[in-house]
């Protein structure tokens, strides 16, 4: 069978297509965007550009960013975790009980956070794919449980007691390089290879494009779509127990509304809410976005409400340019 | 139709013209310089290999897709491009191959949507359902008009789009593929209706790659080649060979190239599978280098014989054997850990992730591997290979599946299940949307599959493909096998015969 179509057109000799770009561009975008705010900051607070501000929002943006790579997996596949604020919450007050109550040292105490934030991931990761409830609903469910349980062994009032050293996980600093930074980096490079160079990861978004194609090519959807939220439980335990160390407490109402900057992080960044699509790249400039947005707004003085406005605002900015760009990329020739 | 053969270049004026039409896509030239005439009560034939540029032209006449350059002119007034809504008003009208229907909606409220008879916000429904009646009639539909769209078969809610362009008075109607998932005889009723609709002065723009359906039907063909018009003539003044030729720039010497060998010991055997409301009692076996072919009806229970051996949906009662031994499958993945391979009839809704890479579709059934993480590299090499022998069309093979054309997304679903490298394989009219020398290359895979001591078995609504292709074929109806026709029985009567139950043939019982 001939085949001119690219020796005609060129389409070999471009270095870079612009369809493969298409994918990049709200990243681009948001990219730029996180760059223009940060220099405007630096400007017009004088506080934003110091180091002691620089650090806390490495830090700040920690959280979000860590529990927005389990998120980004799990809106790949299509579905939605609305609980990661709830799990957060509880993952820090049982971590912090482990250490204070039970003894464990703080690595110990750290992985049981984990545990508790994978636990309730499994939970939901079981309702979506044993079930069958939409992921939207076994999410809201989990919700409003993990929270209540917090409240629960909390009575509502904060836990203390870790010992020093779990200071290091959110406050620490490796030379100049804050421990929750370096966090960030260890866990998105591990998102990112689970995504490009993992089954799970490629399972992720063909379930997420097309779910009766992957379970005719022998995907093993129930496992795979579990072991998604899974991981979003435990990334969320995991910025749980980072929120917990930097305040070195366990607070009950931690995360209250968090889910919604981690899902705006996610979706900044370029990720479907109908599936198929996302990268971690994207989350991690998304999440920088919002935490940048919310921090430049502290040292103006602006009100956590009107941050809210904002980032509203830059949601449907941000998922209207990239509709935008991309009807005009799959449409027209360019460049 | 026929009498339009007379019709010459200036006595008429025609219904739309096209005039150095371009469009580009981002490393494609899709469709370039294409100038053409359409005339009133002729049915244009649209020719060409898979990627040729023939659905892009259609859609930028139907206004779907706006043309990088040039100039379309409908009844000699210039088109604007303002979308589907504008060529309706200008009576141009298209089906697509998925249809745009409302699927709980009834046939006369499908037929009226956007301009439902009445005023002032409320719909006159006795006069809905009367001008729907008309409307059915006109397209020989013999259902009522108050049934939901979703329990029409395939064939059925073909015609209320038909009718839904006559519901705006279309002039000029066009057709992408419509045959490619209709029956012979459905097909038949579909070309008488064309026949009186043409006579009535409508133009009907027709893409198809069945050879024989472009000269039963055609008044006219334009061959495209790489987006470029190669010729346009009267049908009566080509044959098919030469038509292939100006399709595919060389000759197609073997449209079904198999050779038959003497097949070895049973690979598959289904017995008694029985799936309530879909198979009864149905069965069938496989030898190593057989090809087996399946017959019947849309409807009859082919697919869902596939599915079931497969485990897409497991039958609730039967047995499976695969060389002999008993095997239980009651998902895809334990068919698949067996080695049975299916392709899926309809790429679309359960084949392909249309939004991902062509490459990534292509290993979606083996990732390439290495140390534990998958291989972009391996990959990459695999899905060139398939690009290579297969001629897939598409300029990088990260390229989304979505961007392909409808021949060149189903060879990608073809690659997928080649490199599965399944000893058992079913599949479920491979040929779909292929054009004439894909569909022999495809053949050619078949029959080397086949040669390897593989077991077949071939899904066609198409019975020369059958014909030509199977050791064995055999006839459902109703959710099971009533005959059973070795090669030197075959004749398009017999299995027209069994599978709709007419001539008195014996039937299979057990
Ligand atoms: N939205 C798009 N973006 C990029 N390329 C496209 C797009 N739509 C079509 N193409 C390309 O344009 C070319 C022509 O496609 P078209 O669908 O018109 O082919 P066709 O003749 O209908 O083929 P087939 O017989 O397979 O249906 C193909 O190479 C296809 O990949
Ligand atoms: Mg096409």
């Amino acid at each position: 069978m001939s085949s001119g179509t690219e020796a005609e057109t060129g389409g070999r000799q471009r270095l870079w297509s612009p369809v493969r770009v298409s994918g990049a561009v709200s990243r681009l975008a948001a990219a730029g965007a996180l760059i223009v705010i940060f220099v405007v900051l630096s400007f017009v607070a004088p506080s934003f550009l110091t180091a002691d501000n620089l650090f806390n929002l490495g830090s700040q943006t920690s959280v979000k960013a860590v529990m927005a790579v389990g998120v980004t997996l799990v809106i790949i596949t299509g579905g939605i975790d609305l609980s990661v604020g709830s799990v957060a919450a509880l993952s820090g007050v049982v971590g912090v009980l482990l250490m204070a109550e039970h003894g464990l040292n703080p690595l110990l105490g750290v992985l049981g956070g984990l545990a508790v934030g994978a636990t309730a991931g499994l939970v939901n990761g079981l309702l979506v794919s044993r079930v069958g409830l939409p992921p939207f609903i076994a999410t809201l469910g989990m919700l409003s449980v993990a929270r209540g349980v917090v409240l629960i062994t909390t009575g509502a009032v904060a836990v203390f007691g870790a010992p020093d050293s779990f200071r290091v996980l959110g406050q620490g600093v490796l030379g100049p390089v804050p421990v929750p930074v370096l966090l960030i980096v260890f866990v998105a490079l591990a998102g990112h290879v689970i995504l490009t160079r993992t089954r799970l990861g490629r399972y992720a978004y063909v379930l997420g494009s097309n779910p009766e194609a992957a379970r005719l090519s022998g995907v093993a959807v129930s496992r795979h779509i579990t072991a998604v939220y899974v991981l979003s439980g435990m990334f969320a335990g995991l910025g749980g127990m980072i929120a917990a160390s930097r305040i070195n407490s366990g607070q009950p109402n931690f995360g209250e509304g968090l889910e919604l900057d981690v899902i705006a992080a996610v979706v900044i960044g370029g990720a479907s809410l109908f599936g198929g699509r996302g990268t971690i790249l994207g989350s991690l400039i998304g999440a920088f976005l919002v935490a940048v947005i919310r921090n430049g707004a502290v040292q103006l003085g602006i009100g956590t409400f009107y941050q809210n406005v904002l980032i509203g605002l830059i949601i449907w900015l941000a998922v209207w340019w990239d509709r935008y760009q991309r009807r005009k990329f799959n449409n027209e020739e360019t460049g | 139709m026929g009498e339009f053969a007379q019709v010459g270049e200036s006595e008429v004026e025609p219904l739309a013209r096209l005039t150095e039409v371009s469009k580009r896509f981002p490393g494609v030239n899709a469709v370039t310089e294409v100038s053409l005439d359409i005339f009133g009560g002729e049915v244009h034939v649209f020719a060409g290999e898979n990627g040729a540029g023939k659905s892009t032209l259609m859609k930028i006449l139907a206004q779907v897709d706006r043309p990088t350059s040039g100039r379309v002119e409908v009844a000699g007034a210039p088109v604007t491009h303002r979308g589907p809504a504008e060529a309706r008003r200008l009576g141009v009208a298209m089906v697509h191959q998925e249809f745009a229907l409302a699927p709980d909606l009834t046939v006369a409220e499908n037929l009226f949507i956007g301009q439902e008879p009445g005023g002032f916000g409320w719909i006159r429904r006795g006069r809905e359902r009367a001008l729907a009646r008309e409307l059915l009639r006109r397209v020989g539909l013999g259902v009522r008009e108050t049934r939901a769209v979703r329990s029409l078969s395939t064939a059925e809610q073909q015609r209320v789009e038909i009718a839904k362009a006559l519901a705006v008075d279309a002039r000029l109607l066009i057709l992408d593929e419509p045959t490619a998932s209709l029956t012979e005889r459905e097909s038949r009723e579909l070309f008488t209706v064309l026949g009186e609709l043409t006579a009535q002065g409508m133009a009907v723009c027709y893409i198809s790659h069945r050879l024989d359906e472009i000269f039963a039907i055609g008044d006219r063909v334009t061959v495209l080649r790489d987006g470029s018009v190669v010729t346009t003539v009267p049908v009566g003044g080509m044959d098919e060979s030469a038509l292939v030729r100006s399709m595919v720039g060389r000759e197609v010497d073997d449209l079904y190239p198999r050779t038959f060998r003497e097949p070895g010991p049973v690979r598959l055997e289904a017995r008694g599978l029985e799936r309530p409301g879909a198979l009864r009692h149905a069965g069938l076996t496989v030898r190593a280098g057989e090809i087996v072919g399946l017959a019947g009806l849309v409807g009859a229970g082919r697919t869902e014989l596939a599915r079931s051996v497969f485990g897409a949906e497991p039958a609730t009662a039967g047995s499976i054997r695969l060389d002999g031994r008993p095997v239980r499958i009651r998902r895809p993945r334990d068919a698949i850990a067996a080695g049975i391979g299916y392709l899926t009839e309809s790429r679309k809704s359960d084949g392909l992730a249309l939004q991902l890479g062509v490459d990534v579709n292509i290993t979606l059934g083996r990732l390439p591997m290495r140390g534990g993480l998958i291989d972009l590299r391996g990959q990459r090499r695999v899905a060139e290979h398939y690009r290579e022998s297969l001629g897939i069309r598409v300029p990088r093979v990260d390229r989304a599946v979505s961007l392909l054309s409808g021949g060149n997304q189903q060879k990608v679903v073809l690659a997928r299940i080649l490199r599965t490298g399944a000893e058992v394989l079913l599949f479920d009219e491979p040929g779909r949307g292929m054009d004439v020398a894909a569909k022999s290359e495809m053949f050619q895979q078949l029959d080397q599959l086949a040669a390897e001591g593989r077991a077949i078995v071939l899904i066609s609504s198409y019975l020369p493909e059958l014909m030509n292709m199977c050791d064995r074929i055999l006839v459902l109806r109703a959710g099971r096998v009533v005959g059973e026709l070795e090669r030197e029985e075959y004749s398009e009567q017999r299995i027209v015969a069994l599978a709709t139950g007419a001539g008195g043939e014996h039937e299979q019982r057990d």
